[in-house]
């Protein structure tokens, strides 16, 4: 068997599933109208019973369903994690054989079938058809992506049984978990531009459906809208830069398209498109993977399930922004060298910022890590902070692809995945224990209560604040000296600053959580149990992960081997054409210790900060201290620097809602002049003429005069509604006709 | 199987009489006669489908030609391309889904509303089948008429004022085009005005004219356009002529909504398809501007201002079918800018856009009729939390809803996608305003949703609504298979239309090519750079100008 034979069946398993879930949901759920007779409200109470009763994300809370049997449990139980299991194992069958095919040296495409065929276009590529096809493609780009997705993605599902099993919406949640792991690996598995974004298109809309999944809370369904319109403005970008492809190769599957622009960089460098595509796409990743300005909908994500926050806001859908920008790294090297070489020596940061699209992209990643981070020093509800977190460390990755380093942003994506998922599920975890609390001011001493949680969120905090040795050290110092290397050393200062802010909000959570004396009421105190095994379960192979994956990228100068994870991913960053490789600056192993030892440094002095700062019975006497001192600065943190509020006021009410009245005004007032006013002229005329009639025609030419005044008459008729004068407004066209006809002829 | 066409325009009208003998008090008689006509006329269009000949060649099929005026030249002419058959399908299955819909929702005078649902749906399929002008103004009319009583009688409170609006401001625009039909006409034979005539036979055929299209002078070419822009932006209904449009579709029943909005805005469309594009090559690109753009610029630009206007509008209403009917503005914007983007993939797009939004907007139409068939409002804020109470109907509004706004793997997207893919190729600028309503849409589409399915159920009186039944399951059903069906193999949709774009785009090529020189192609330069498409594109356009110039000489 060969792995092209396997990979359309990858995204099949979920996508049943989902089938399989929502059907059982809706049989089980439906109601269905009886007969045409009897309609309207006849106040059947039992009616809004089922919809509004069971949704809050605090399992425990109004959403508890232990009282009533929700119906097909076990199936769904069964089928939803079953569903991405299999897929999971197609998937490394998939990978398995392809390695033995390629060493992992080329792709492999599976076409399935012609979706969009646009015809040939007489001026462009010399009549070649334009079209687009349905097909998959593996390599190891996607290899790596299709590994940790659908490993994780099963773990998450695994998680879930725990987690939701007491929601009465059970089989709905499984059935969009489903649908979000089939668009997933349609993005994935995508073997052109629109094929990833039909995946790209269907996480957004799964997104949008978990996220608004407590449906019947405005703040949840606030959200889902917001997530996806933010989403559709990168979106946006997105689909320009996908007409740009075929506006510039006629074609966008990535194999023809990267092969192409390598061979001959200049032919399609000149003149600017492929940057203005590169940006566009840009834009794009920009939506989904929550960079400024379009961070703002991933905070309010959070109103989702939490294992929802889990895999699809932190560990696989926001990175696919980071995915596609590597996926086009041609494109984003290209854009640079001919930056290089227009600007010439003087390039100045402007000039670079409006060339070159790699540098955008660093520059917004590099902002957006640091931005997010310090929203994350002031946040008290635990997902909020790991919120702000995941968006910070997406700024990382793109700081990464950037800095042309396209695999060690692919390497964070990878370790994020493991760290991030640990995190929020433990979070979960907490979140379960206290009956639906989030606030860490109310929490508190957890350490001893759930201990299994606790080692787990700690070894993953350990990783994500750069601890030498875990995952999370490897990857982000990949980043930090590649950027170096690049010469982007304000950059280089703002990403190390970050990481010392990460290592301070991320202890700040473990301390506050885990340690000092219990906060919350003593009945929480009392209900606090450790989570069932389904929950603990995934949580310690995610943060195994987090210890162990990444040794997989352990740099050339410690070990003095090859780096793995960057040989694995070179057939994806193919070679430039002669002339437009970037020149390799190989640093001294001293430069790169010493860039090493500095991270290590700030990352134990964030957490040498958060460890005393929130030491103690009473852990908030320093920081509010420090917070009182730093008056409206603090407030303006803590608000998020009221960024939400702005767009708010200037997009929402200001240019949609206000612009969409005036139009609205402008349409009854002044566009349906045309016809009123039309209708108006119509029966002012009539009435002169039918005054003339009077007065002047009078009765001496009836014969013409009659003809007239009745045709005007009806046409002002025409205005009381007279149906009749409708046949005779015909009957007299259609008389003309024939008349010109007779005249002219 | 000569005669087809014929069979399918007649039919409804015998199904009409037939229900004009059934007693008024025998309404389930009445309903399934209308049922059985209508569901055997789709069942007749569908060897439309299955017939080789359109996806192998543009030409016209299945042509039937009898004399009728012999003294006018008119002829009853009928034939039909890819592009009319797949419209003609469409009015089909629309009209049957109609009928069966409004069993619940018609409870007066019902005899008389089938009678004229089926007359309708004559007059639609004659103006797809017919090739004589004559014949072609004649259904065109004759559609207008029982649309007008749909709407005055068993409308809503406003109906008399949405009926007169619709009908003689469509009637105006017909006027129009009626005018520029009698001077190519005079052209044709005697001549028109002072332009000499051909001294051709007098006829109506409408193949004949668009043979003779390039001996028409551009002058008069670019009268007829205008002409004709009038009768068909109207009906499409493109800005700024589209305010008969929200109060007929508030106003009308559900079944007059979803023809009104699935079939008749096509005609618009189908008209600048057939007659503006192939008899017009050269107004296209006149070099008469007006405000420095072109005639193409023009459409495009009013084509754009709809989808954003459109969509900005659609965002405020407070009436779910308004609403909806300022969304029917936007999309049908993007038909527009498709079709005038005059290559393949615009036009292609633009035709499989039009059926996109017979589906959805048809089915939006359908499932607003659902609740307020049940609550007797439109306004959104009667609504909130109807996802609790009525689950599979939320769902079903949920697919249908994604499908208007472009999801992928539903049909909107592979319009949206083709069209705009189509507008870049012909100047990127288009293709960047108008991908605004594709965020726009989402926009107030979502929220459209969230305001009526999501939140707290406040009305009280919601509590008992019963989610829908198997009829209306029924009903949507077809809508959603062929949502589905499109959006993820559209191809044998693509093959349908695709000579017949070819055949267009050739028409308008030369005309093209001809500005594109005048140019110096100094827009193609901008935006693409010394690579082969501008290059190619230049090239082209430098050999084939002298040779298209010569040719019209």
């Amino acid at each position: 068997m060969k792995a092209v034979a396997i990979l359309p069946w990858i995204p099949v398993f979920p996508l049943l599933g989902f089938l399989v879930n929502g059907l059982l949901y809706l049989v089980s759920h439906a109601k269905l109208g009886g007969k045409d007779a009897p309609k309207g409200p006849h106040g059947d109470a039992h009616g809004a019973a089922h919809g509004s009763a069971a949704h809050d994300d605090h399992g425990h809370g109004g959403g508890h369903a232990d009282h009533h049997e929700i119906p097909f449990a076990a199936a769904h139980a069964v089928i939803g994690p079953a569903a991405t299991i299999l897929s999971c194992l197609a998937a490394f069958a998939a990978i398995f054989l392809w390695w033995g095919e390629t060493h992992g040296h080329e792709g492999v495409v599976a076409t399935m079938w012609t979706w969009m065929p646009m015809g040939a276009n007489p001026t462009w590529f010399g009549g070649k058809a334009i079209a687009v096809d349905v097909a998959f493609r593996l390599d190891a780009l996607s290899a790596l992506m299709l590994g940790f997705v659908t490993f994780v993605g099963s773990l998450i599902h695994v998680y879930s049984v725990g987690y939701m099993g007491h929601d009465a919406g059970f089989g709905r949640y499984f059935s969009y978990l489903n649908l979000f792991m089939f668009a997933m690996l349609t993005l994935v598995l995508g073997a052109s531009l629109p094929i990833l974004f039909v995946g790209w298109e269907g996480v957004g809309l799964c997104s949008y459906l978990l996220i608004g999944y407590y449906w019947d809370k405005d703040f949840a369904a606030d959200a889902g809208k917001k997530a996806f319109v933010v989403n559709r403005i990168g979106d946006f970008g997105f689909v320009l830069g996908i007409f740009g492809c075929f506006a510039l190769f006629g074609t966008t599957d990535f194999g023809a398209m990267f092969s192409l622009a390598a061979a001959d960089p200049g032919r399609y460098a000149a003149g600017g498109l492929l940057t203005a595509i590169c940006v566009a796409l840009f834009i794009g990743a920009c939506g989904k993977s929550a960079q400024i300005p379009l961070y703002v909908w991933l905070p309010d994500a959070m109103a989702g399930p939490t294992p929802v926050s889990a895999l699809i806001h932190a560990a696989t859908m926001v990175t696919a922004g980071v995915y596609m920008v590597a996926r086009c790294n041609v494109f984003y090297r290209i854009s640079h060298e001919w930056a290089l070489k227009t600007l010439g020596e003087n390039a100045t940061v402007w000039g670079l910022l409006t060339h070159d699209a790699a540098f955008i992209v660093a520059v917004v990643g590099g902002a957006t890590a640091l931005f997010a981070a310090t929203m994350g020093l002031a946040q008290t509800d635990i997902k909020k902070v790991l919120a702000y977190s995941t968006v910070s460390q997406l700024g990382y990755m793109f700081l990464g692809c950037g800095a042309l380093a396209f695999s060690a942003g692919i390497f964070h994506v990878f370790t994020h995945a493991w760290f991030k998922a640990c995190l929020f599920l433990g979070a979960g975890s907490v979140i379960h224990a206290l009956g639906g609390e989030q606030d860490m001011t109310k929490m508190g001493g957890l350490r001893k209560l759930v201990p299994h949680t606790f080692v787990t969120m700690f070894v993953a905090t350990l990783a994500i604040a750069g601890v030498p040795g875990l995952a999370g050290f490897f990857s982000k110092d990949a980043i930090l000296a590649e950027t170096w290397g690049a010469g982007y050393k304000v950059l280089w200062a703002l990403a190390v600053l970050t990481a010392g802010i990460t290592a301070f909000y991320m202890f700040r959570l473990i301390r506050m959580t885990f340690y000092g004396t219990f906060r919350g009421t003593p009945e929480q105190l009392q209900h606090v149990h450790e989570s069932p095994a389904s929950m603990t379960g995934p949580l310690y192979v995610l943060a195994a992960g987090a210890l162990l994956v990444g040794w997989m990228g352990i740099p050339k100068f410690l070990l003095g081997k090859e780096n793995f994870f960057e040989r694995f991913l070179e057939p994806v960053v193919p070679a430039l054409a002669a002339g437009w490789r970037p020149e390799v600056h190989e640093m001294a192993h001293s430069t790169e210790f010493i860039l090493m030892g500095s991270s290590v440094l700030i990352a134990f002095l964030g957490i040498f900060l958060a460890w005393t700062f929130y030491s103690g019975a009473y852990p908030f006497a320093m920081p509010e201290r420090i917070a009182t001192s730093l008056g409206g600065f603090y407030r303006l943190v803590r608000d998020k620097y009221r960024v939400d509020e702005l767009y708010e006021a200037v997009f929402v009410n200001g240019l949609i809602k206000k612009g969409g009245r005036l139009l609205w005004e402008i349409d009854a007032r002044v566009v349906d002049l045309i016809p009123n006013g039309a209708a108006g002229l119509a029966v002012g005329m009539s009435n002169i003429s039918a005054w003339f009639d009077r007065t002047f025609v009078d009765g001496a030419v009836n014969g013409v005069g009659n003809t007239f005044q009745t045709a005007f008459r009806g046409m002002r008729r025409a205005q009381t509604g007279r149906t009749q004068n409708y046949a005779l407004t015909m009957a007299v066209g259609i008389f003309g006709f024939v008349c010109l006809y007779l005249l002219l002829t | 199987m000569n005669g087809l066409l014929s069979l399918l325009i007649f039919l409804p009208v015998v199904g009409t009489l037939v229900v004009l003998f059934v007693p008024r008090e025998k309404s389930s008689v009445i309903k399934w006669v209308t049922t059985l006509f209508a569901g055997a006329e789709f069942l007749l269009s569908v060897p439309l489908w299955t017939f080789a000949g359109f996806r192998k060649s543009g030409d016209f099929f299945f042509r039937e030609t009898r004399d009728w005026i012999p003294s006018l030249g008119a002829k009853y002419s009928l034939g039909v391309d890819g592009i009319a058959a797949l419209l003609i399908l469409l009015t089909t299955l629309l009209s049957f889904i109609s009928v069966y819909a409004s069993f619940s929702a018609i409870t007066k005078r019902e005899k008389e509303y089938y009678a004229f649902l089926l007359l309708l749906e004559t007059g639609m399929v004659g103006v797809f089948c017919a090739l004589d002008f004559f014949l072609f103004y004649v259904f065109w009319e004759v559609m207008l008429v029982p649309m007008y009583f749909l709407i005055g009688i068993w409308g809503g409170p406003r109906k008399l004022y949405a009926a007169i609006k619709f009908f003689l401001y469509t009637l105006a625009g017909s006027v129009v085009m009626l005018l520029a039909i009698i001077a190519l006409y005079f052209f044709n034979t005697s001549g028109f005005l002072w332009w000499k005539g051909l001294g051709n036979l007098p006829t109506f055929d409408i193949v004949h004219f668009q043979t003779i299209a390039s001996s028409i002078p551009g002058d008069l070419q670019l009268w007829l356009f205008w002409a004709f822009f009038i009768g068909f932006a109207i009906k499409v209904p493109m800005f700024p002529f589209h305010t008969w449009l929200p109060d007929a579709h508030v106003e009308a029943p559900t079944a007059g909504s979803v023809i009104l909005a699935g079939v008749l805005l096509k005609m618009g469309t189908y008209g600048f398809l057939r007659f503006s594009l192939p008899l017009c090559p050269d107004a296209l690109y006149s070099n008469a501007r007006f405000l420095g753009l072109t005639t193409v610029g023009w459409v495009a630009a009013l084509s754009i201002v709809g989808i954003v206007y459109g969509s900005m509008v659609a965002m405020v209403q407070k009436d779910m079918k308004k609403l909806v009917a300022y969304s029917s503005v936007a999309h049908l914007g993007f038909v527009m800018l498709g079709l005038f983007a005059l290559n393949n993939a615009g036009i292609q797009g633009g035709i499989l856009q039009s059926i996109n939004h017979g589906l959805s907007t048809g089915g939006l139409f359908l499932l607003v009729g659902i609740v307020y068939e049940r609550t007797h409002t439109r306004m959104i804020a009667d609504y909130g939390g109807l996802s609790g109470v009525m689950p599979v109907y939320a769902m079903l509004f949920m697919v249908i809803l994604l499908a208007s706004i472009g999801l992928p793997l539903l049909n909107g997207f592979v319009g949206e996608f083709t069209i705009l893919t189509g507008a870049f190729l012909a100047d990127w600028r288009w293709a960047a305003w108008a991908s605004l309503g594709v965020i726009l849409g989402a926009a107030y589409m979502l929220w459209l949703y969230q305001r009526v399915f999501f939140g707290e159920m406040t009305q009280e009186k919601n509590k008992g609504l019963e989610d829908v039944n198997v009829r209306e399951i029924l009903t949507l059903a077809p809508l959603i298979a062929m949502c589905l069906w499109i959006g993820v193999y559209p191809k044998p949709f693509f093959e349908m239309t695709a000579k017949s774009a070819e055949k267009i785009v050739a028409t308008v090529a030369a005309p093209g090519l001809r500005h594109a020189a005048r140019e110096a192609a100094p827009r193609l330069a901008a935006v693409t750079p010394t690579g082969a498409p501008a290059a190619a594109a230049a090239a082209a356009a430098a050999a084939a100008a002298p040779a298209a110039v010569a040719e019209v000489k």
